[in-house]
């Protein structure tokens, strides 16, 4: 049977927060946009962001944008780009404001403003007091924002193709992406969709770790396909863990409650981030929190029969706060970890939570395929959201700026696209040799006979990752992970497929999800392995300093050798001075 | 633990049929985890899932005979043997995975989105804390189609009675104060099937996981409408 063909302007792969962003930019410019998502849009992960995002609204304490600009320059441990930070920063305001007229519900201030709050390594006056710059609906922000962008793009008509997977790019000879190959997951059908431009917008792949606060949908789809296209992702060592998912499970405990004036404690009761970030305290930034964890955890002074989490301590607050503020958070301690923080601390840990690093892009979403400090970007490919990096968060992202990401990125790339789309109206020519391609790896999973299970491979995988890439890494431990995943690579070409139908089939997208895990896993080790030096979320204690000399620098990894390379940090704002790298404490 | 769970592949089977399956229940499991156990045992067994914690809203299941979450429902809290079946009322695609197009076209039927006549101001749109409590209770929803499956209504009349979701979605929207089309809103919601097919039978209030109330935000539709007539 002839593969069916469908020709759009624009295909966007991925509906959280950055894809329906951008799709709902070039619907309201009539484009032809198709929206491909593996599970109904409002499914998406944006739907579990708690907190909040970022913008310098000065509601509830003075803030600008520069102030915030400043804080996500030092919170990268000088690693991300401050003309996409600038860039950002200043069009967190705007964006803020289009979200709420779009229908977000906002919490409230008693003047009708919008609720801010505090998070983590905010500051007012460059470094100075605590600043509130998180807006909230309670603690339900990601989904109070991405039902509303789905909302929007039913008004505005996207065309969507729900539980459609995608398989791998589809390229010419000159490595122009020409679309995608997609499966209809209801029926095992496979579908060619043609676009003039493609967006990933798939989201992150915290999959590739044990214990996570990621969905079962996190599995680095798009950063993989990238890889596969031959085209490298950068920085991927840097993965955030987040200091406080519900010990043992991984789900997350937002840091609005640290926002709200919740404290973490440890078995003796005692406030320790006082001794790690005397200022800051529980608002320090993400990765030295993290670690601070660990370090009690590891000095034996965890809670619980085996001494191996922290507690989160909520019950000195007003229940009114908890009930209003966190009410979500409430509810999830109650259900994952039995306990009601009204009354008892919440048993904390830290969980894999957030990759810094993704496909190399240009502020304006266009994706770069080179180490070349001058290069040029790949005509007609975009990324935006976390399987993208901008990079506005370098070592370390700050807590709200995720959201904001997705938001201004997904907006950007979306004009992009309509300015791109216009100067080339037309399809190019099929490569109808790379369509076999893809076609192929869809049919290797239809080998019958004996082999690994996906389940098994998973599991041995998402182990090894948690074992050999973790919060504190050294050498030899991940040099072993390296050949580790190299080793489980190898094993891919033995698992095998009990069920081989076509309706509805998981065991067949589960090991296509395996494949990309495997494929991206590899990227982060590999450069982890690399970078001797400690930086934001990349924490060795055989290299325990930042060497600004040597490793201010971005790591680029192709899949083709495991091939590494690296290109300069654009330190270099837009329109103000440029923030100096400076020791990071809090 | 015994686990009895509906199967049906639409290229093998010619009707339906439920398989027993056992799970070491551990402290503190979800019916997810049992779900996601029995599928490593078996690798044809199909449902959907994703984040694990109640709020994307893919797992829907019906257990037991009620509509519920399966990553926020305890094992501790089912009867063996435990009953797993696909929403009542849906086409089923595969196992326990349901045709939920009709529950989405409903949902788009009430006009999901903030209408503003008035131009936009530069900055937010003023709301007061006592104006955005109104949303709470509504805004909440994650669409997993827990209630509506749960609601005779719905299963009599599911293309021309909207069902308890679109309902509370259409309530959300005339309870904001920024929304300014509550006489559309209002008027599309006339006739004797859209609105008026929910007889309180409250199926949907049991159902709901997130703890909301489908049959009051119908009934304050309602009782808008009666104001309005008077």
């Amino acid at each position: 049977m002839a593969l069916e063909k469908q020709r759009f302007d624009t295909l966007i792969l991925g509906a959280g927060g950055a894809g329906l962003n951008a799709a709902l930019q070039l619907a309201n410019a009539n484009l032809k946009v198709a929206v491909v998502s593996k599970v109904f849009p409002t499914r998406s992960h944006t739907v579990a962001a708690q907190g909040g995002v970022n913008a310098a609204l000065a509601n509830v304490l003075p803030d600008n944008w520069h102030w915030h600009m400043f804080d996500t320059v030092k919170g990268s441990d000088y690693l991300g780009d401050q003309d996409a930070i600038e860039y950002m920063c200043r069009e967190a305001i705007p964006t803020v404001y289009e979200l709420e007229h779009s229908g977000v519900p906002f919490s409230r201030l008693d003047n009708g403003k919008i609720y801010q709050r505090a998070f983590g390594g905010q500051s007012q006056n460059f470094g100075g007091d605590q600043a509130a710059r998180t807006c909230a609906a309670a603690d339900r922000t990601g989904h109070a924002i991405l039902h509303t962008l789905y909302q929007q793009n039913i008004r505005a008509k996207t065309h969507f193709f729900d539980e459609y997977f995608a398989v791998d790019l589809i390229q010419d000879q000159e490595g122009i992406i020409l679309g995608a190959l997609v499966l209809d997951i209801a029926t095992g059908e496979p579908l060619l969709i043609e676009a003039k431009t493609t967006l990933l917008a798939t989201g992150g792949c915290g999959q590739v770790f044990r214990t996570t606060s990621n969905a079962h949908i996190n599995t680095g789809d798009g950063k993989a396909m990238i890889l596969r296209a031959g085209l490298p992702l950068m920085d991927m060592e840097f993965f955030q863990f987040h200091p406080t998912g519900i010990a043992g499970k991984g789900m997350l405990i937002t840091e609005g409650v640290r926002g709200e004036g919740g404290y973490l404690i440890n078995k003796d009761g005692e406030r320790f981030m006082e001794k790690y970030a005397p200022n800051a305290k529980d608002l320090a930034s993400r990765d030295v929190v993290a670690r601070s964890i660990v370090t009690e955890v590891r000095e034996g002074r965890g809670c619980g029969p085996e001494a191996d989490h922290v507690m989160l301590k909520v019950n000195h607050l007003d229940e009114a706060v908890i009930a209003k503020r966190l009410p979500g958070i409430r509810e999830s301690s109650k259900i994952f970890a039995g306990v009601d923080p009204v009354k008892d601390p919440i048993p904390v840990f830290p969980t894999a939570h957030y990759v810094m690093g993704g496909i190399p892009t240009d502020r304006f979403g266009r994706v770069m395929p080179t180490s070349d400090d001058d290069g040029d970007h790949l005509p007609g490919l975009y990324a935006a959201g976390e399987c993208a990096c901008a990079s506005v968060h370098g070592a370390n992202r700050l807590g709200g700026n995720s959201l904001l990401d997705i938001l201004v990125f997904g907006r950007l790339a979306g004009k992009s696209i309509i300015d791109y789309v216009r100067d080339n109206p037309s399809h190019r020519p099929l490569d109808e040799a790379n369509v076999e391609w893809a076609m192929g790896r869809l049919g290797r999973w239809d080998n019958k006979g004996d082999g690994i299970t996906v389940s098994d491979l998973r599991k041995e995988f998402r182990k090894t990752m948690e074992d050999h890439a973790g919060v504190f890494r050294v050498e030899e431990m991940m040099r072993e992970g390296v050949e580790k995943v190299r080793a489980i690579r190898e094993k891919l070409a033995d698992v095998r497929l009990t069920d081989h139908s076509s309706t509805f089939n998981t065991n067949r997208t589960e090991a296509l999800e395996l494949e990309n895990m495997i494929d991206v896993g590899l990227s982060i080790a590999t450069s982890a392995l690399h970078r001797k030096e400690s930086r934001g979320a990349h924490s060795r204690p055989d290299y325990p300093k930042r060497d600004d000399a040597e490793w201010m620098k971005h790591t680029l990894y192709w899949q083709e050798g495991d091939k590494l390379d690296y290109k300069g940090v654009r330190s270099q704002p837009l329109t103000v001075e440029s923030f100096p790298p400076k020791e990071r404490v809090y | 633990m015994k686990f009895s769970v509906y199967r049906y592949n639409p290229e093998t089977d010619n009707e339906p049929y439920m398989q027993a399956f056992e799970v070491e229940a551990r402290q503190g499991m979800m019916l997810r985890d049992a779900l996601m156990a029995i599928q490593e045992q078996d690798e044809s067994f199909t449902f959907r899932h994703s984040c694990g914690e109640g709020v994307c809203g893919s797992d829907g299941v019906n257990v037991n005979g009620s509509n519920k979450l399966a990553c926020i429902t305890p094992l501790s809290e089912l009867k063996e043997t435990v009953e797993v079946r696909p929403f009542p009322g849906r086409p089923v695609i595969r196992d326990l995975v349901v045709d939920m197009s009709q529950f989405y076209a409903q949902y788009k039927q009430v006009d999901p989105w903030l209408i503003r006549k008035e131009p936009l101001p530069e900055q937010e749109i003023l709301q007061s804390p006592e104006e955005r409590d109104k949303l709470d209770g509504l805004y909440e929803c994650i669409m997993c189609g827990c209630c509506s499956t749960a609601c005779p209504s719905f299963w009599w009349n599911p293309d021309k009675f909207l069902g308890p979701q679109a309902l509370l979605s259409a309530c959300r929207f005339l309870a904001d104060s920024r929304d300014q089309a509550s006489e559309e809103r209002l008027n599309s919601l006339e006739g004797p099937y859209k609105l008026f097919r929910c007889h309180t039978i409250m199926n949907c209030v049991e159902a709901c996981p997130k703890g909301l109330n489908p049959t009051k935000a119908i009934g304050h539709i309602k009782e808008i409408m009666l104001k309005d007539a008077i």
